[in-house]
């Protein structure tokens, strides 16, 4: 009798396990943070490998997943999220991952949720636009960008990462302080995206070398090169795209980027 | 020693925090700082926020910045109304979902229509071009058409039967370009219907108070010509128009 039940729990665990879908294409910072936070944490998944650049997300059969048609999403049973802060959000709590991820203390809590506040619009659109800007958009698309538009998206990423080295990160080890939290995994992800581009955003910048060494030490070396091959490829992978595969995108990417 | 919020209700992101505060009876004191002025540049805020944006909330020695930090914190630390931020594994997450996506969209695009309509006019004396006008209205209607589409739906409120956070960073938001004369209710009976849902639930003597410096937003012109043009709105409006 006891081994049946303990079989039935151990098939429904992994039916469980196994009835979690994660749709990423790991070029996106949100879906690489989200991809480490599962992998390192042990949480089984389905992987769904989806390509951005191909335009899967408008498709029909995407629109029953994430109606933003953006990624990351999750599908969790019939329980679908989309917004990577909130998905791993979601993660941390279902799968009870250890407490550093997202501190059950009242202010180590509020320093996490305010750094995932503050990059939506900072980092992460600064360092977007970079990959845009000198990569994506003139090789991808054949569009040159006006160099004072450069030059003032490296000033605004400068900024953003001057404000992540003085205000967020000081002189602590990790940004809530001796633990890697969600708040490092998504400030790491969302850096190196300018780094996939060519820019190098570690020169002359210590300190933040020094976090980044210590943030991809803990995330594990492995996962974390696994997790960013995409977009360290990414000079030599935009070679081999097609112009005319993103001209559905153009006007939407350059009203976006450019207006 | 009391809970200090540093707001400006010209902010939406301020206005959500003083409606929860208030709402839920959290004792704190109103410290002003005045944006049109430049008062975040100040040496003095400076001490209590390098980021220089509002609102900022001090508790203690705590310092803690970005609304949506703070009404995470008041509502663990004040023990709020379940329904605010549940408990709930799914429906917590989706109220994530939507503090996590308005960030680069109805807050992005309502921001752009209030400065478009409300401030660089006040500023430069000039209308915006049409184009770019047009272009933001544009971005702003198709965030409105998402949050209708997916995030309301035919729901009362956005997770369900009950006012969340999520309600009252979107309503915040929506309210932004309407204090410059453009009404996004209208035509919109769905999100008429839900703001006249939020506004009674929140309260609506409260939500006018909350809303009285955006709704006479039309007299920029003289705050902007009795007090001068501060440096960093140049900056701002040059970068801007770049």
């Amino acid at each position: 009798m006891v081994r049946t039940c303990e079989a039935q729990t151990r098939l429904s665990k992994l039916f469980q396990k196994m009835s979690l879908e994660m749709y990423l294409d790991l070029f996106s910072q949100p879906c690489r943070s989200v991809y480490i936070f599962a992998k390192k944490n042990d949480i089984q998944f389905d992987y769904k490998k989806i390509s951005l650049f191909e335009g899967y997300q408008y498709s029909e059969e995407y629109g029953k997943i994430n109606l933003l048609r953006k990624a990351p999403a999750i599908k969790d049973g019939d329980f679908c999220l989309a917004e990577s802060v909130a998905i791993m959000l979601y993660l941390a709590e279902k799968f009870h991952t250890p407490d550093h991820w997202y501190p059950a203390d009242l202010q180590k809590r509020a320093r996490v949720n305010e750094y995932l506040s503050w990059q939506h619009s900072a980092i992460r659109i600064h360092g977007s636009k970079m990959l845009w800007f000198k990569l994506l958009i003139p090789k991808a698309l054949g569009v040159e960008i006006p160099k004072e538009k450069i030059d003032n998206a490296v000033e605004d990423l400068n900024a953003s990462l001057n404000l992540f080295e003085e205000k967020f990160l000081q002189d602590r080890p990790f940004i809530v302080g001796d633990q890697i939290s969600l708040a490092d995994l998504v400030a790491i992800v969302e850096i190196m995206q300018p780094v996939g581009a060519g820019m190098d955003v570690f020169e002359n910048r210590p300190n933040l070398k020094a976090w980044k060494d210590r943030v991809r030490a803990e995330i594990g070396v492995e996962l974390f090169d696994e997790a960013h091959q995409a977009i360290l490829c990414a000079q030599e992978s935009v070679k081999t795209m097609d112009p005319k595969r993103m001209e559905h995108f153009k006007p939407i990417i350059l009203r976006y980027f450019l207006s | 020693m009391p809970l200090e919020l540093y707001l400006d209700l010209h902010s939406q992101p301020c206005r959500s925090v003083f409606l929860f505060a208030q709402i839920n009876k959290i004792p704190f004191e109103f410290k002003a700082v005045d944006l049109s002025a430049g008062e975040q540049y100040g040496e003095e805020f400076g001490k209590v926020s390098i980021i220089r944006k509002v609102p900022v909330l001090k508790d203690g020695d705590f310092i803690l910045t970005e609304s949506i930090a703070i009404l995470q914190y008041l509502a663990a630390k004040h023990r709020t109304p379940d329904h605010w931020y549940p408990a709930d594994l799914q429906k917590r997450a989706r109220v994530d979902e939507f503090l996590s996506w308005q960030h680069t969209n109805i807050r992005t695009h309502g921001s752009k229509v209030f400065w478009f309509r409300g401030v660089v006019p006040a500023v430069t004396g000039a209308p915006v071009s049409k184009e770019k006008m047009d272009a933001a209205v544009e971005d702003l209607n198709a965030s409105l058409k998402t949050f209708e589409d997916k995030f309301l739906q035919s729901r009362p409120f956005i997770i369900g039967d009950k006012i969340s956070l999520a309600d009252l960073v979107a309503i915040v938001e929506i309210m932004q370009p309407v204090g410059t004369g453009l009404d996004v209710f209208q035509g919109r009976p769905v999100l008429s219907a839900w703001r006249d849902r939020v506004k009674k639930e929140l309260g609506v003597e409260v939500f006018d108070e909350a809303h009285k410096v955006i709704m006479n937003v039309d007299t920029l012109p003289q705050t902007f010509e009795k007090k001068g043009l501060p440096e960093f709105l140049k900056l701002k409006l040059q970068k801007m128009f770049n």
